[in-house]
């Protein structure tokens, strides 16, 4: 059964929309991530489902049941707020089990599962201090606890780890997974940075403008992008407009300008149909850099001249000239990179592409 | 040498604001009989008198009940007017909270002529309820300033976060947001308080024949003859308006340092 069903739920505010009609279904257990910029409406969505914001139009289904007119408090959600949110009037024992007070459960039973609940978020004493006391990344998990500990029908995750600071946030990522995975409770998580999405995510939707651009499995939504925007959105890409020239035996074949002919696999292009104009998706991270002449075979290549050097450690972003056509390149380096104005050499293998139809 | 002149300055504006008040303090305990210097000694038979003195007593009762009604209803009004204002997207807001708060502005004789005027108009004759609504208009400025401003530190998201475990709005609010608001819901109280329980101009216009608060009834006294009684009234009345909120202060600093500390 269906965890979370949303049917053409759409949110108006007064002419602007901010969600248009989207439909999704969210498996039992699934942990599916929203993923856009700000102002893409993933939050909005999110809030719907939560009961904070009523939809305009659409139906909710929680397990199977139509939430539309049900108030937040009696929808069993486990909401994670980006600032944590814990009440800062009370302490850590009393946070968790907040939400105990409004469910059967005794007094013994309640001490009993917050304790759980702290263990579970490797956080077991500190039940009497104040949120004051501790760290964000702490008050974060103090937060997901009161949010699991009432066992919500969807946990419910607005940027969660954003507040954290970047190596705090990565510890987080995985350990917010893993405690997923344990309890196995449906999750949405709402977010704008596609590194959280990709590593978390069974299933990422892209949103843009309050529309739905796609919805896949991470390896599907990254390596095979329906639209620019998705291309663009996780990851950089390099878009060439070219022409499909073909499309037969398992491949389509794009005419691009600066590399020619490009045999994309089709699965990788299921929304070109046939000749016509197109457009080739080509990762930064797939364009590589060697020295002149140095193509190795099986690929695709061409002259440029490098333009701009940004050093990033174990890795090197590169923008290069072809032609009249810019195109960006993220590559490991051994050690040094390519200079500004050394010419090279850029390839890639056809079966890193994807393609989009044109416009 | 500018600092000094500076330190002089200060000290005797501050001589200038607290001396009279300090006069007035002191002479309550003169065992003199007329209240004025020198001091023949000390005493506490002003006290003693002022305790034996029925129409002061009334005065105080009356005061003490008027201050505190004021207080409990300006605060729930404050309190929901200012919930209103921060938390619904209602029409009107800023014009609302302009209205609400004009009664600052408005010079207070000009405010208590006026609704004097409008009670006639209306054929409604003067009492204690009447009364009791005139302090509540003045006070209930300082209760929306003082709890709004609270009101739109605390994050929305504590109180949904309330509520998708399972408060309801209501119980939302009694458990979360007003634990939160207490220090201003508690300063707004005694802002209200203290400012119903000195004010003597719209006091005279508004009260009924008969009734008398400890300042109208001060201002009675004067008329006759200047009583050492007075003086000891005037230092019951400093401890009372300026003791009350230095303890609510240093309670919600207690309160509020432990929770900061997190222990």
């Amino acid at each position: 059964m269906s965890a979370v069903t949303l049917t053409n739920i759409e949110k108006k505010f007064g002419s602007f929309t901010a969600v248009e009609p989207m439909s999704l279904d969210i498996p039992e257990g699934a942990f599916v991530t929203l993923l856009g910029p700000s102002g893409c409406g993933k939050t909005t969505t999110l809030r719907m489902i939560a009961g904070l914001l009523d939809p305009t139009g659409g139906e909710i289904t929680i397990k199977g049941r139509r939430v539309n007119d049900l108030p937040i408090h009696k929808r069993n959600l486990g909401i994670v707020f980006q600032n944590y949110a814990l009440f800062p009037h009370k302490t850590i024992a009393d946070n968790v089990g907040f939400g105990l007070r409004y469910r059967d459960v005794s007094k013994d039973d309640a001490a009993r599962r917050v304790r759980e609940a702290l263990e579970l978020v490797q956080l077991p004493d500190v039940g009497d201090r104040y949120p004051a006391a501790l760290s964000g990344g702490q008050q974060q998990r103090i937060a997901l606890a009161r949010a699991i500990v009432i066992e919500p029908d969807v946990l419910l995750l607005d940027e969660p780890l954003s507040a954290l600071d970047a190596n705090l946030r990565e510890n987080m990522r995985v350990e917010l997974k893993k405690i997923q995975h344990r309890i196995g409770v449906t999750s949405i998580f709402v977010t704008h940075d596609q590194a959280e999405a990709l590593a978390m995510s069974d299933r990422i939707v892209v949103m843009s403008d309050g529309r739905v651009e796609q919805v896949g499995p991470p390896e599907e939504v990254y390596n095979a992008p329906a639209s620019e925007f998705v291309a663009n959105f996780l990851g950089a890409s390099n878009i060439l407009h070219g022409q499909c020239r073909a499309r037969e035996n398992g491949t389509v074949a794009i005419e691009a300008p600066v590399f020619g002919t490009v045999p994309v696999p089709a699965e990788k292009a299921p929304n070109v149909p046939g000749p016509g104009p197109a457009k080739l998706v080509l990762r930064a991270e797939k364009l590589e850099l060697v020295a002149q002449g140095g193509a190795e075979d099986g690929r695709i290549a061409n002259d440029a001249v490098v333009e701009t050097v940004d050093y990033q450690g174990q890795a090197v972003r590169y923008f290069v000239r072809a032609g009249d056509t810019q195109l960006q390149a993220i590559n490991m380096i051994d050690t040094h990179p390519f200079a500004e104005g050394d010419r090279v050499t850029v390839q890639f293998r056809p079966r890193d592409c994807a393609a989009l139809p044109g416009t | 040498m500018g600092w000094q002149a500076i330190r002089f300055w200060t000290i005797l504006v501050y001589l200038f604001m607290f001396l009279p008040i300090a006069v007035v303090v002191l002479l309550a305990f003169n065992a003199n009989q007329f209240g004025a210097f020198p001091m023949t000694g000390l005493s506490l038979r002003w006290f003693e008198e002022l305790f034996q003195n029925e129409a002061i007593l009334r005065a105080l009762r009356t005061s003490l009940a008027l201050g505190a009604l004021t207080a409990v209803i300006s605060t729930t009004l404050g309190v929901l007017a200012s919930l209103a204002l921060v938390r619904y997207n209602i029409p009107l807001r800023n014009t609302i909270s302009t209205i609400l708060i004009a009664p600052i502005l408005v010079p207070e004789v000009v405010l208590a002529v006026a609704l004097l005027l409008f009670l006639q108009f209306l054929g409604i004759h003067k009492s204690f309820t009447l009364l009791l609504f005139g302090h509540v208009i003045f006070t209930l400025p300082f209760v929306i300033l003082v709890v709004q401003a609270r009101l739109v530190g605390i994050r929305r998201d504590v109180e949904e976060a309330a509520m998708s475990l399972g408060a309801s709005p209501r119980q939302a609010f009694f458990t979360i947001t007003l634990p939160l608001l207490t220090p201003a819901v508690a300063a707004g109280a005694l802002f209200a308080f203290t400012i119903s329980f000195d004010d003597i101009t719209g006091t005279l216009f508004w009260k009924p024949g008969g009734v008398e608060t400890v300042p109208t009834q001060i201002f009675a006294m004067l008329r006759n003859s200047i009583s050492p009684e007075i003086n000891a009234l005037g230092t019951l009345m400093i401890l009372i308006t300026a003791g009350l909120p230095l303890l609510g202060l240093a309670i919600s600093r207690k309160l509020a340092l432990r929770r900061d500390n997190g222990t």
